[in-house]
């Protein structure tokens, strides 16, 4: 659980990404160690998003590269990055629409079922054999965890905001994730929902061993759950360390605050004032 | 949810059909489908079999437009590969009905493959429009390529033959269509129970995730364009057998405007919109047709009326967008709500 002792399950290296003439990343390059929480921090249009969007393979990088497990991924489409254990949720909820809480989540499964056209088409023999497989492991691996077996049968679109982002994770841990990317979970949540919220992640790396990566902007909840915080600005990595270490950080102060001198931000608020006076 | 139906098992929960009262009405359906043919004259099997190929195709075009949200005006032209494969067949080499009639839905097939290649790079309305270039193509291709098709004449169709029972007439026909239909039909129902047709939806809901759970695009889009066009590949192999005469002309651009009406009509994304959907598009002209016939009427008023019956079709139609966009299945579905409690509540 401390970063950098046990060989990292997630490795990016000197990652830059523009979009026409921003850059959005620049050099960017951190490690994920096997069994950690690691959030990644930074204020907004610092580069969080676009970061995950590179590792889960939407953004093709112009340089640098991402390693998985020791295996470089960095020209691997996004469906075989899910195939190898890379799950993720969005900030502004993926969810299908038009589907049950129940269907949702098994199509976590996807990559990992068999079932052929054929078998689908006569739903016999294999094809019933996974779905009852499926169906049992869903209750009671996913449903049963999260607690979200009252809305089994429901259309997601139905669902209040904080149920959306808990369906949202259940299907990306029947996606059988090695390391789970969570975009803000607790973003827009009351602190009933995000304390649960915060009591699932803790679990799901304590029940299931899964590594955990998100982007998040509470800071209370950054700081009590994260082994390990990387701090962007401006799409550069500012500081990389222990909560502890990262919140002593004057740069990561001054990214917040805007300066690093209290009192100096203090003069020149006052100053004006004294010629006013 | 329907109450007293407590289910005990994952199989009964997953199940197509898992109350006793759904059993019921299948029972009854299936007894009304089988008594049907004896109690019905030619004129009413003649439009149950067109009814069952229409179902056919629409179930078809919904796999890839309700649910994978593929537009396509191109399923009369899929049908039309279908209906000239099982004639040159029958012509040239008659093969057996049933494997002709799976080799026009294999070539129907074939042909959707290629025209689904666009669909990774353009949706909506452009995809649309690059269907429609497909069948124009098509056309082109049935029209012109005389030792196949037979150009502009076209192909006459001997009856289909099956153990040495000649298919000639709509009673017999109905017997060959109406399974057919029903295990088409069954299979599209199958579908969605099992990850392939998950991840159609998933596609259609939200493709940019669907690829993050693993779900290669271009591969579904293009599984989802193959299954339609073998749909509408058998059906048309059915429309072959029914009509008998294969031309160029059988299968009009306007045809497959038919049928995505039937799919928006009935219900996006459900089986039962695709049937409703069909039988109201068949049917609902046919109605009409009967009911001015019914007016104490001229001949020329009758005349006068006939544009009349299309604007009420045409009316009817626009009728349902504006007042029930998610379609036929939907009333039915609010008609099954009411009488779950009926008659202790209203």
């Amino acid at each position: 659980m401390h970063p950098g002792k046990a060989n990292p399950i997630l490795e990016v290296e000197g990652l830059t990404l523009s979009f026409g003439g921003i850059k959005a990343l620049t050099d960017v390059g951190f490690e994920v160690a096997p069994g950690s929480i690691t959030t990644v921090i930074g204020p907004n249009g610092a580069g969080k998003t676009s970061l995950f969007n590179t590792i889960s393979g939407f953004y093709k990088p112009a340089t640098g590269r991402i390693r998985f497990q020791g295996e470089d991924i960095t020209a691997t489409r996004p469906p075989e990055r899910a195939k190898l254990g890379l799950a993720r949720s969005f900030q502004n909820i993926a969810l299908f629409r038009g589907m049950t809480v129940l269907d949702n989540i098994k199509l976590g499964r996807h990559a990992h079922l068999r079932t052929n056209v054929l078998d689908a088409l006569f739903y016999f023999g294999r094809a019933r054999h996974e779905e009852m497989k499926l169906r049992q492991e869903v209750e009671e691996r996913i449903i049963d965890f999260l607690e979200i077996d009252h809305i089994r049968h429901m259309p997601v679109s139905v669902l209040s905001y904080g149920l959306q982002k808990r369906v949202e994770m259940a299907r990306a841990l029947a996606m059988r994730p090695k390391v789970l990317m969570l975009d803000e979970p607790v973003a827009g949540m009351n602190r009933e929902e995000t304390e649960d919220m915060a009591r699932f992640i803790l679990d799901v790396r304590e029940e299931w061993g899964v590594t955990v990566l998100m982007v998040e902007h509470d800071m209370g909840m950054v700081m009590d759950l994260s082994d390990h915080v990387v701090v962007l600005n401006f799409g550069q990595v500012i500081a990389d360390g222990t909560p502890a270490e990262v919140q002593a950080n004057p740069e990561v102060i001054k990214a917040y605050l805007g300066s690093g001198d209290v009192s100096e931000l203090r003069q020149r608020l006052h100053q004006p004032l004294a010629v006013g006076a | 949810m329907r109450i007293g139906t407590a289910r005990s098992s994952y199989r009964h929960d997953e199940s197509l059909f898992d109350s006793r009262t759904q059993h019921a009405w299948l029972a009854v359906l299936a007894v009304a489908l089988l008594g049907f043919p004896f109690f019905a004259d030619e004129y009413w099997l003649y439009l149950a079999c067109l009814v069952a190929i229409n179902i056919a195709s629409t179930t078809g075009l919904n796999i890839l437009t309700g649910y994978t949200g593929l537009v396509s005006l191109g399923q009369a032209a899929f049908m039309g590969i279908g209906a000239y494969t099982v004639a040159a067949l029958e012509q040239k080499l008659g093969t057996p009905v049933l494997l002709n009639l799976l080799a026009g839905g294999f070539v129907a097939m074939l042909g959707g493959l290629v025209v689904g290649l666009p669909s990774l790079r353009v949706k909506g309305l452009y995809l649309a429009i690059a269907t429609i270039a497909a069948s124009v193509v098509l056309h082109f291709v049935f029209a012109n390529w005389h030792s196949v098709t037979g150009g502009h004449a076209g192909i006459t169709v001997a009856p289909a033959e099956i153990l040495g029972v000649s298919f000639d007439t709509s009673f017999r026909l109905y017997w060959l269509f109406v399974p057919i239909t029903a295990l088409m039909v069954l299979g599209a129902a199958n579908l969605f129970r099992t990850r392939i047709g998950r991840a159609f939806i998933a596609i259609r809901d939200r493709d940019i995730s669907a690829e993050v759970l693993g779900i290669p695009l271009l591969r579904y889009k293009l599984l989802s364009f193959g299954l339609s066009s073998f749909y509408a590949g058998v059906a048309g192999g059915m429309w072959a057998y029914f009509f008998r005469v294969v031309t160029p002309e059988s299968f009009p651009l306007i045809m497959s405007i038919f049928f995505l009406a039937a799919v928006i009509v009935g219900g996006m994304g459900t089986i039962l919109g695709a049937i409703l959907g069909a039988v109201f598009m068949t049917m609902v002209p046919e109605a009409l047709k009967l009911i001015v016939g019914w007016l104490p009427l001229s001949a020329d008023a009758t005349l006068i009326l006939s544009p009349v019956r299309t604007i009420v079709f045409g009316a009817l139609i626009v009728g349902f967008l504006v007042f029930e966009p998610l379609g036929l299945q939907e009333i039915w579905r609010r008609i099954r709500r009411f009488f779950h409690l009926w008659p202790f509540r209203a």
